[in-house]
């Protein structure tokens, strides 16, 4: 972690070179993530009930996914640009050093500018949990933070993927995008009102549901079921098969030629 | 020691005709062509040694640093360095290395380079005495003073490669490797390149394993070289041998240039 943090003072001093450019896109990720959050007002505004689900329900779902989501995309920023990172050679580099190769990945791309959305996804959970209309006893609250916990590993997981991908084709594959930023969008409400088929892809195949919907319905007061609040823990084993492909890709690396 | 035993590596490369309709007819169907990087490669360097790694481009030169610096795997064969396999014990064997590409920069290129240095020290977990010590004594050596603080980006090439090697030693490693160390330096920046490489050596006992096409490197630095052409060894002996090999081809070694005996080898071979 200390490592980290030397990583991302170098980055910084780094960013600072170029004062402008970084004020600039700081100024228009603003400008996006503002833009984002009044949509998802107005949205809220018109649509008062979907399946049964109260307005506040629903957005207190959205902000803790959105919150895992850019928790986690803020963290695991390196496997988004890893394409370039093993197109560059820059992964040679980073198998020389003695330390963990996920952290040397992680670490060796931290973008400040996305510090505007964390500042968002923070902003909207704030509102969420305020307007939830719900008591908040201790059960409630580890519930919360085990939904947040258990959404930053799957997406960090599913970031992991992403770049363990890269390693056969070389170039990251679009279809990911669906299982992050599809998730962050379609994630805003329980994963229940888009029936069973999606129900059972967003628990088996990639285990969605386990952070979200079961704990979720503890937390809302629907289900007296205190032990759907370990189901977050549960997803995380999503972690063991992530690791093995991550684990084949590195031995099958072919670095560039110089 | 290093001691390398029928390494191969192959590499699958695609191939496809130049045009839009081959590019379109390879969407569907690929045809792939396996090239042996390395093939059967054996080899023992010991301690302290300084070996000369020289092929034409494409050779396996890069390939074989790869291996032995743990960044790849091989498909065969076993690699045994200091008692370690590189790709199986990768943490513990580069703390041990340190590798130069002439090509790529370790350098964080917005940063003065000492930042970088003090972020190698944190990676490699040197001790702030022991860093201390071989900082000072690179700076000195390398003439490094004036432009530590200088951003990586805004040096010359000499300039950044006095960084880069500084900065591949901090460490204090067994092992250095250099993959084309004094590519596109002038004169002056060569020479202090092997005046240093030669020092280091001496005084720490650093094995050094260099690649160049630069053969008054060769001539300058190793007593050993190593020919390697289409991934396989082909000679392994001083440059005196080399010189003979070449005489017993027809040819008067003593009137050629370095560059010309090897060429004339690369032509024997039938590499370039």
């Amino acid at each position: 972690m200390s490592l980290y943090m030397k990583f991302m003072g170098i980055h910084l001093k780094g960013a600072m070179q170029y004062k402008i450019s970084y004020l600039l896109t700081m100024l228009g990720q603003f400008l996006v993530s503002f833009n984002v959050f009044l949509g998802i007002l107005f949205m809220f505004d018109r649509f008062h009930e979907v399946k049964s689900y109260r307005f506040s329900e629903v957005l207190l779902c959205y902000s803790i996914v959105l919150f895992s989501f850019s928790f986690a995309e803020m963290f695991m920023r390196g496997f988004d640009a890893f394409a370039s990172t093993i197109g560059n050679g820059e992964f040679d580099r980073i198998l020389l050093r003695p330390r963990n190769i996920i952290l040397l990945v992680v670490s060796s791309k931290i973008d400040f500018t996305r510090f505007g959305r964390m500042i968002q996804a923070v902003i909207i959970l704030i509102y969420g949990i305020r307007k939830s209309e719900l008591v908040w006893g201790p059960a409630r609250i580890l519930t919360l933070l085990l939904m947040i916990a258990g959404g930053v590993v799957i997406f960090g997981c599913l970031f992991l993927v992403y770049a363990s991908i890269c390693f056969f084709t070389l170039e990251g594959l679009e279809f990911m995008n669906i299982l992050t930023d599809g998730a962050r969008e379609y994630g805003r409400y329980p994963f229940d009102v888009y029936g069973k088929a999606v129900m059972r892809f967003c628990t088996y195949l990639v285990p969605y549901t386990l952070f979200q919907y079961y704990p979720f319905q503890y937390l809302i007061g629907r289900t007296d079921r205190l032990y759907y609040l370990l189901y977050p823990l549960i997803g995380c084993l999503f972690m063991i098969p992530c690791l093995v492909l991550w684990r084949f890709g590195v031995r099958h690396y072919q670095s560039t030629g110089s | 020691m290093i001691e390398v035993k029928h390494i191969s590596k192959t590499f699958r490369v695609s191939r496809r005709s130049a045009g839009f309709s081959e590019a379109f007819k390879a969407l569907f169907h690929r045809q792939y062509e396996c090239i042996k990087a390395l093939d059967d490669i054996s080899f023992t360097i010991e301690d302290g040694e300084m070996v000369g790694y020289i092929g034409p481009n494409g050779a396996g030169k890069s390939s074989t640093i790869k291996v032995l610096s743990g960044i790849l795997t091989p498909d065969q064969g076993q690699c045994n360095i200091d008692g370690r396999v590189p790709w199986k014990n990768r943490i513990e064997h580069v703390r041990d290395i340190g590798v130069v590409f002439g090509q790529r920069s370790q350098l964080w290129w917005d940063v003065p380079v000492i930042d970088s240095f003090e972020l190698l020290r944190d990676i490699y977990r040197i001790a702030a005495r022991t860093y201390k010590d071989n900082l000072e004594e690179l700076v000195t050596l390398l003439n490094l003073e004036d432009i530590i603080r200088t951003p990586a980006r805004q040096l010359s090439l000499g300039q950044r490669m006095r960084c880069e090697i500084a900065a591949s030693l901090l460490h204090s490693p067994k092992i250095l490797f250099l993959d084309e160390p004094t590519i596109g330096l002038d004169a002056v920046s060569k020479l202090a390149v092997r005046e240093f490489i030669l020092q280091r050596n001496k005084t720490h006992k650093t094995t050094v394993i260099l690649t160049t096409h630069d053969m008054q490197d060769i001539e300058s630095l190793t007593k050993r070289i190593i020919l390697i052409g289409k991934g396989k060894i082909l000679m392994d002996g001083s440059l005196e041998e080399i010189r003979k090999q070449v005489e017993t081809s027809g040819q008067n070694a003593d009137e050629l240039s370095i560059d010309e005996i090897v060429a004339s080898l690369y032509h024997k071979y039938q590499i370039s």
